[in-house]
């Protein structure tokens, strides 16, 4: 066991950790501690853009930015956090530009900028071009660009570390972070590092579905590592849904499409998006498009041999076009479906996307124990944080920014409390937790298998808790995860080794899926309402009188050992918009 | 009803799949493990596996059903992360990006690290050394003068210059199928010249004199034989031998 010190620790280094990093290395003495090499993160797989008003190519404005977040957020989105996305938009841009991200430009040699799903001019009036890009691999250039910032800056990376649990310290009754304790895969030791500040910056969940545009590696193990130690998980029902993902592998093929002007169709040819949203059509937000595709498909007007999915139709549109602004799209449906967009419609599907929900945070990054209590010292970025921007549902484009803005946020934060604040001192046997992780993992002679418990617990999350949820399908799932929870205490693994051991890691990140998803299944399940990724046919509308709150999902454990989830209800910040009916 | 799945599995033998897609492939290994055996060895597994899958499929098949020992690394799966560069039947390629039925699965497909890197298990290398050589090359934006307030600007033609080299994705396979680097893993290699290559011709860089002074270097673009291994093995389609030539001609006439 190795004891490391930094003022500050950075959990992940994806586009959140880099831009944490950048400002708190300048800071503060950082290290970044990642399971994967930085330019392997998901962010490098963002496909559209970040949206920012800049107002280059049509009038905009960021007021506008912040009311179309909150409506598509089906307004659970915290309005003065909001108003902070949208505003601080074109400096994140800007910002990115100077350190060199090659965006597409207009004819005058500015930004150019594109339609994307839910951004709109004045209010909803019509679609506007909100979405700063680099063709369909902004999210690539955004990690490439803030990696060379990252190696500008001599910014201390710990590559294949994974951090495994969050060290909680109880001072006063005040819970204070302590630091982290994290698994090295080259030699398995195991690393405790005492920081000021931790940042997390870890990622999304995703792989608890099986059809879902997320990496492998998304396995939710910052939201975990923190519920573990009894810290809160916020708004963890709110799941998006992509609309176009490629049928059956769920690679994502990026709204951009959409708004180059791709239209979805059945199986008789129909746009059908026309009947769901007139105004808005192909590109309303994505639970809307995710929804009605669906009802396409019960309804019989589903394409292929067994009616399961519907065309993204790219054919109309010049092929120069395609090469031009979706080169990288266009190329997984020639490499994995054997179609060729330029003649041939291309089979889709929603996909599972983009966990809204994550550890609570205010506007400056700090991590809440409860509804108003700051954690001192630890901070949340990116798709592992709730702020919430995002409410019950995300506007394409407004992800690659909120890592921008609040990694920013967070990364200047932590350096300042490093700063100032001395460290906690370490709990008495700080590697107990992950040590007796690793060590029964390993020496387990149990039946049960990864593969077989991570495959049952997909089938059950994509049959009971996606597009369509009732209260029956969400306590299949619930008693379902139980059940698989219980075996889960009987798995072992083939690799006794400590070099690169990825047989023990993926058993550890299937146990972070596990409390997940069962987190994220019982905040459904008490979610009698439907609102924005939320769908529950048995209770079909929103209810703004009862639900109109942040679910808070906590981890309570019992004398004998037994764990449970305790829902409790935080209120939504609204500053100056009042709740709408939501139409596209 | 729950939301429409889509097993593969079950959707085998169903209406409108009359047969089943399913061939029985051979995967042939290299393995090595320094904590079991100092030597590396070759292993055969048989599995069941849908042609159009991909052979990052069937190393997961074989580590999830048959061998939980089988060690790779990799991430997105879909040939954006650079994380599963691998030698399949002797070529270079992301694992995530080769469908079997394009690798004549009627023989055993051979999948071995990438050469040129030190081999730390199965197939994992050391990527230390790549990434060092990227480091190397000053392999960001530098500008001098004052900031502006709004974006610097860029003509759509400037910006066109370099597209080609801002698509990698530090996979290494081009690297790792050199020649040259084969032999002296002090070469640059080619990934770092196609990063270094990215900066000199962007129009707002203002540091291509000194990225081309290091690669003006003994270890530099001139080691170069012009082989196009690179050029073949690149996942994302990048002219990679053109990049370098274009560096050596800015080297000789000073003009990028
Ligand atoms: C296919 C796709 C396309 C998208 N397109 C867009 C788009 O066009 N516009 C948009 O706004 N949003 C888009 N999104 C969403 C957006 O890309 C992501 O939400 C965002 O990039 C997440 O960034 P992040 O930094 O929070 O996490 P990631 O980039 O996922 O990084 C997570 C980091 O955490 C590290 N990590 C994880 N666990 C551990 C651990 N236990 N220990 C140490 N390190 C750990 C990983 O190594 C990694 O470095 C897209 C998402 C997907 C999947
Ligand atoms: S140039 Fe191509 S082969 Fe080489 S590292 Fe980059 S993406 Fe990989
Ligand atoms: S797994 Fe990401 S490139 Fe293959």
């Amino acid at each position: 066991m190795k004891i490391h010190k930094y003022d500050t620790v950075i959990v992940g280094a994806g586009g959140a950790g880099m831009r944490a990093a950048i400002e708190a290395t300048k800071r503060s003495r950082t290290a970044v501690l990642t399971k994967l090499y930085p330019t392997r993160s998901h962010t490098g797989a963002a496909q559209g853009g970040m949206a920012a008003a800049l107002a280059n190519v049509e009038e905009d404005n960021w007021e506008w930015h912040t009311f179309d977040t909150i409506k598509g957020g089906d307004y659970l989105v915290d309005q003065d956090a909001a108003e902070i996305l949208a505003k601080e938009a074109i400096d994140a841009v800007l910002d990115l530009e100077k350190m060199g991200l090659p965006f597409n430009r207009t004819p005058d040699g500015t930004i150019d900028q594109r339609r994307f799903g839910g951004h709109s001019r004045n209010h909803g009036e019509a679609p506007v071009r909100r979405s700063c890009y680099a063709a369909d691999r902004t999210g690539h250039m955004i990690l490439q660009t803030l990696y060379q910032n990252c190696v500008k800056e001599g910014v201390e990376f710990f590559n294949e570390f994974y951090v495994l649990d969050q060290l909680i310290v109880e001072e006063d009754g005040v819970k204070k972070s302590a630091g982290v304790v994290a698994y090295e895969l080259a030699t398995g030791e195991i690393h405790i590092f005492q920081a000021k500040s931790v940042v997390y910056a870890s990622g999304g969940t995703g792989k608890f579905f099986k059809v879902t545009s997320n990496a492998h590696t998304l396995t939710g193990d910052g939201q975990a590592a923190c519920y573990r130690r009894g810290l809160p998980l916020e708004d963890m029902e709110f799941f998006q849904f992509h609309p176009t993902g490629i049928w059956r592998m769920g690679i994502l093929l990026t709204e951009g499409a959409r708004g180059e002007g791709g239209i979805l169709r059945n199986k008789d040819g129909e746009r059908f998006m026309e009947k769901y949203a007139p105004v808005m059509k192909d590109l309303a937000s994505r639970d809307v498009v995710s929804r009605s595709i669906y009802t396409e498909i019960r309804e019989g007007r589903g394409c292929g041999p067994e009616g399961d999915h519907v065309y993204l139709d790219l054919t109309h549109l010049p092929p120069e076009q395609l090469d031009a602004k979706l080169p990288d799209i266009t190329e997984f449906a020639r490499t994995y479906l054997g179609i060729e967009p330029y003649t041939d419609p291309i089979p889709i599907q929603p996909t599972a996307h983009y966990a809204m929900g994550g550890i609570p945070t205010n506007v400056e990054g700090e991590v809440l124990a409860d509804n108003t209590t700051v954690v001192p010292g630890l901070y949340a970025a990116g798709e592992v944080a709730c702020v919430s921007v995002h409410g019950a549902n995300r506007l394409g484009t407004n992800s690659l920014l909120d890592i921008n803005v609040f990694g920013r946020r967070a990364g200047i934060a932590a350096a300042d409390y490093s700063a100032k604040a001395d460290f906690v001192e370490l709990p008495e046997n700080p590697a107990e937790l992950v040590v007796s992780l690793v060590e029964q993992l390993r020496d387990s002679q149990g039946t049960e298998r990864v593969a077989d418990i991570r495959r049952e617990l997909q089938e059950t999350m994509d049959a009971n808790v996606m597009v369509f949820r009732t209260e029956q399908t969400i306590k299949t799932a619930v008693e379902k995860i139980g059940e698989l929870r219980a075996r889960y205490k009987n798995v072992s693994v083939q690799d006794k080794g400590k070099r690169f051991n990825t047989d023990l890691l993926e058993a550890i990140e299937l146990g972070n899926l596990l409390d997940l998803a069962e987190v994220m299944a019982v905040s459904a399940l008490a979610r009698k309402e439907s609102r924005g990724g939320h769908y529950r046919e048995d209770y079909p509308n929103r209810d703004d009188v009862n639900f109109m709150r942040h679910t808070m999902a906590y981890r309570e454990v019992a004398d004998d050992g037994k764990d449970s989830i305790r829902l409790d209800y935080k209120p939504v910040v609204q500053t100056r918009y009042q709740p709408m009916e939501r139409k596209y | 009803m729950a939301t429409p799945t889509l097993d593969k599995e079950d959707a085998k033998p169903e209406a409108g799949f009359a047969d089943s897609p399913y061939i029985t492939v051979t995967f042939r290994i290299r393995r090595f493990n320094p904590e079991v055996s100092a030597d590396a060895t070759w292993e055969d597994f048989q599995l069941e596996i849908d042609p159009k899958e991909r052979v990052l499929d069937g190393l997961h098949k074989i580590k999830w059903d048959l061998d939980g020992t089988l060690t790779f690394r990799r991430s997105c799966a879909h040939g954006i992360c650079g994380s599963d560069a691998m030698r399949i039947n002797g070529k270079n390629r992301l694992a995530c990006k080769t469908l079997i039925k394009d690798i004549n699965p009627a023989k055993p497909i051979t999948v071995e690290p990438i050469k040129g890197l030190t081999v730390l298990k199965d197939l994992v290398v050391d990527m230390d050394p790549f990434f060092q050589a990227y480091r190397d090359v000053m392999p960001f934006l530098v500008t001098t003068g004052n900031e502006p307030t709004r974006e610097r600007l860029q003509s759509a033609e400037d910006r066109e210059r370099f597209d080609d080299t801002t698509k990698c994705i530090l996979c290494a396979a081009c690297t790792s199928s050199c020649p040259v680097f084969w032999n002296d893993g002090q070469y640059f290699g080619p990934a770092a010249i196609v990063n270094a290559h990215r900066f000199i011709f962007d129009s707002r860089d203002e540091a291509g004199e000194q990225r081309l002074e290091i690669l003006n270097d003994k270890d530099g673009v001139w080691r170069c034989r012009t082989t196009f291994n690179c050029t073949d093995a690149c996942p994302r389609g990048i002219e990679v031998t053109k990049a370098i030539q274009e560096v050596k001609r800015a080297l000789i006439t000073r003009r990028f």
